[in-house]
């Protein structure tokens, strides 16, 4: 039973991650209805963003909180910009023609991504810095440590306050109100072209956030390792009900709980296989998702 | 969908060939002093194994002219020549087939990649020519044939080695597993740990596994301290091991954790840190063993190369120093034989074939040689049955701990 709860917290802190870069690709089909195959790529620069600014800060030697925040808001920063380049750069010219062809230029800027951080970063992975030194915290005979405890925290937060901004700030309304219908939204005078690179920003920089998390988590990166957390997070998206905010969190998690209780119970080869197994499922099932609402399809 | 991506390595060298040419015209009539036996050699020394192939040749060339300094054997002295195969199998055949049929070497010192050795291994054996791998670890290599040895241990002995560490040096009852499944090694290394430990009177509480390539372990250390292991077996390569250990120490395992040569990286102590207190894996050799033999040849070595002599270097002299173990006793034996390998070769020479083949069988019959990574005795797999050091991993580099007998 303690294994049991302990094996939970692995699984929710490792869901969190999930959950944080799920919600980028919910939130871009939400605005856009498209699925934004680079975001797994976002998620590795922001790892390699917190790599560099926690290396200049000096934050793995010489740790402190102050440090450590910098390190994740340069990295969101850094990630934001980045959302905003690629949405303007390969997705706006081409967002007036079939789906199909954005979906294709997700995928090369995904690749370029990739191959871009071979070669600048190199193809070696890297240790990342400590930059909050671990700690455990005991409760009874669980040990929660402090990493797994900050991963979930700094998740939550990031969570409410983009809820916050959803549903309390005009920006927040105006992105409802694309998702909504965006032709009306346009007709309404909305800025739709801002307003989609404001949700590109956001969702980039919550990638940021997973990437300088996992840094901290595991504590290695690599330019590929967006592939198939990417993957996976998407699969977490349509879990919850893609489009939906509640739901990418949710399906994060249960991304992370499932994958942990396969690798503690059954056999840890089937890890990667659990996520599509979840997908398949769903599909035949629940095809909106855990979360999401029936659409009517109107002809 | 974009797993068809890798970064690829340009393909460098063609001109190998060329080169060869002209090393065969420079190398015609080699091995022509009759007072002079004549060794091969083949490792990379450019490419990228170059640093390892460059430490075994300082090694072999080390030894060979300690050899000869005093006074060579049986009035002859050793010569090697050495090629280089970049460190690609293709090359290793064609070289090795240049030292055989031109060169009329002897014998053949080579490589240390498993993969090259089974490239060459095969013509050695056809042509009947000893050949001694210094450090090339897989069991195939001398399942080739009778005329192929190795001075190193094979992968699943460090298996061995650690269970026996654990179970009489660390007084370890209860131990678990962690093994990479897509990795021969580690797999080989995990079933021989298993077996030993057993054998010795341990228990497994606890065998987990995980692949290449994953990066989050705590599912599989939460089971595994469930199990409450007094130490924790992971025969993984270093990428791996260094985030083992750090979500290790994070969950609150305290207990020591072991591993095979395959920790054997700078890498390891980055992504380690100081969670790597309280481990230990085993290696070749350790260059703070205070044997006399380490000793000296380290002093050696530093004041003939400038440099630390890592295992590479420890094992490719000990490869020249065994096949110098096996003339010495050729000569001793049979010195009319001995004899017939000294100078050049001639075609369809059946006596020198025959010297070769004694050789073979005086080199199998090496038990106890005193080498630089142990005592070296061949099996009858002509592997080499040898001690092992265990390392501990302390944040200033490794601590020698102690040596393993087979």
């Amino acid at each position: 039973m303690q294994e049991f709860l302990q094996q939970l917290v692995n699984g929710v802190a490792w869901g969190s991650i999930y959950s944080l870069i799920a919600l980028g690709y919910t939130m871009v089909y939400g605005v856009l209805r498209l699925i934004n195959f680079a975001h797994g790529d976002v998620y590795m620069v922001g790892a390699y963003a917190g790599l560099f600014s926690a290396l200049w800060l000096r934050a793995g030697t010489e740790p402190s909180l102050g440090k450590a925040l910098l390190v994740l808001l340069f990295a969101m920063a850094v990630c934001a910009l980045l959302g905003v380049v690629i949405e303007r750069a390969a997705y706006r010219p081409v967002r007036r023609h079939p789906r199909l062809t954005s979906l294709i230029t997700a995928i090369g800027v995904s690749l370029l991504l990739e191959n871009l951080g071979i070669v600048v970063f190199g193809a070696r992975p890297r240790a990342f810095p400590e930059i909050v030194r671990s700690q455990r915290l005991e409760l009874g005979s669980i040990v929660i440590g402090s990493h797994q405890f900050l991963v979930l925290g700094v998740a939550l937060i990031l969570m409410l306050l983009l809820q916050l901004i959803v549903h309390r700030t005009r920006i927040g309304k105006a992105m409802r109100a694309v998702s909504f219908n965006a032709d009306a939204a346009r007709l309404m005078g909305i800025p739709t072209d801002s307003v989609i690179a404001f949700t590109f920003a956001l969702g980039s920089a919550l990638a940021a956030a997973a990437g300088v998390l996992v840094g901290l988590y595991l504590p290695r990166v690599d330019p590929l390792m967006g592939l198939i957390p990417g993957l996976k997070a998407f699969v977490a998206a349509v879990l919850g009900g893609i489009g939906n905010i509640p739901g990418a969190m949710v399906g994060g998690l249960v991304m992370g709980i499932a994958e942990t209780m396969v690798v503690a119970y059954l056999a840890p080869t089937y890890r990667d296989a659990i996520a599509f197994a979840l997908l398949i499922l769903i599909l035949l099932f629940r095809p909106t998702g855990l979360l999401g609402k029936r659409e009517v399809e109107k002809v | 969908m974009r797993f068809l991506i890798q970064p690829t390595v340009g393909g460098a060298g063609w001109c190998a060939g060329v080169a060869l040419l002209f090393v065969a015209v420079a190398g015609c009539g080699g091995g022509g002093n009759a007072e002079e036996v004549l060794i091969g050699g083949y490792m990379g020394l450019t490419g990228d194994v170059a640093t390892f192939g460059e430490a075994t040749q300082n090694g072999i060339v080390m030894a060979i002219d300690e050899i000869n300094a005093a006074g060579g054997i049986g009035g002859k002295k050793l010569r090697v020549r050495i090629e280089d195969d970049q460190g690609r199998s293709e090359e290793a055949a064609t070289v090795v087939r240049k030292l055989i049929s031109q060169d009329g070497v002897i014998a053949v010192l080579g490589d240390i990649p498993s993969s090259n050795s089974l490239a060459a291994a095969p013509i050695c054996q056809a042509a009947g020519v000893p050949m001694i791998t210094p450090s090339s670890t897989n069991p195939k290599v001398t399942q080739t044939g009778d005329y192929i040895f190795r001075v190193c241990f094979i992968d699943d002995f460090q298996g061995t080695v650690m269970a026996k560490f654990a179970y009489e040096h660390k007084n370890i009852r209860k131990a678990a597993i962690l093994r990479d499944v897509r990795s021969d090694y580690s797999v080989g290394l995990a079933d021989y740990f298993i077996s030993t430990f057993t054998k010795l009177g341990g228990t497994i509480v606890a065998d987990q596994s995980y692949s290449r390539g994953d990066t989050e372990f705590r599912p599989q250390l939460t089971s595994l301290k469930g199990a409450k292991p007094e130490a924790i077996f992971v025969p993984g390569y270093y990428n791996d091991v260094g985030l083992i250990v750090r979500q290790a120490r994070e969950l609150g395992i305290e207990e020591p954790l072991l591993g095979g040569d395959g920790w054997d990286s700078p890498e390891l102590f980055a992504l380690g840190q100081e969670s790597l207190r309280n481990t230990y894996f085993s290696n070749h050799y350790s260059t703070e063993d205070q044997s006399p033999a380490v000793q000296r040849f380290l002093q050696a070595y530093k004041a003939r190369f400038n440099a630390v002599p890592d295992a590479l270097a420890a094992l490719g002299y000990d490869a020249a120093q065994f096949l110098a173990a096996g003339l010495r006793r050729l000569h001793e034996e049979d010195a009319a034989a001995f004899t017939k390998l000294a100078g050049a070769a001639r075609a369809g020479d059946q006596g020198r074939a025959q010297a070769r083949a004694k050789l073979r069988d005086l080199l199998a019959g090496i038990r106890g040689l005193e080498g630089v990574t142990g005592s070296i005795s061949v099996d009858e797999n002509r592997n080499a049955v040898k001690p092992a050091v265990v390392l501990a991993v302390k944040s200033s580099g490794y601590e020698y701990v102690t040596t393993i007998e087979p």
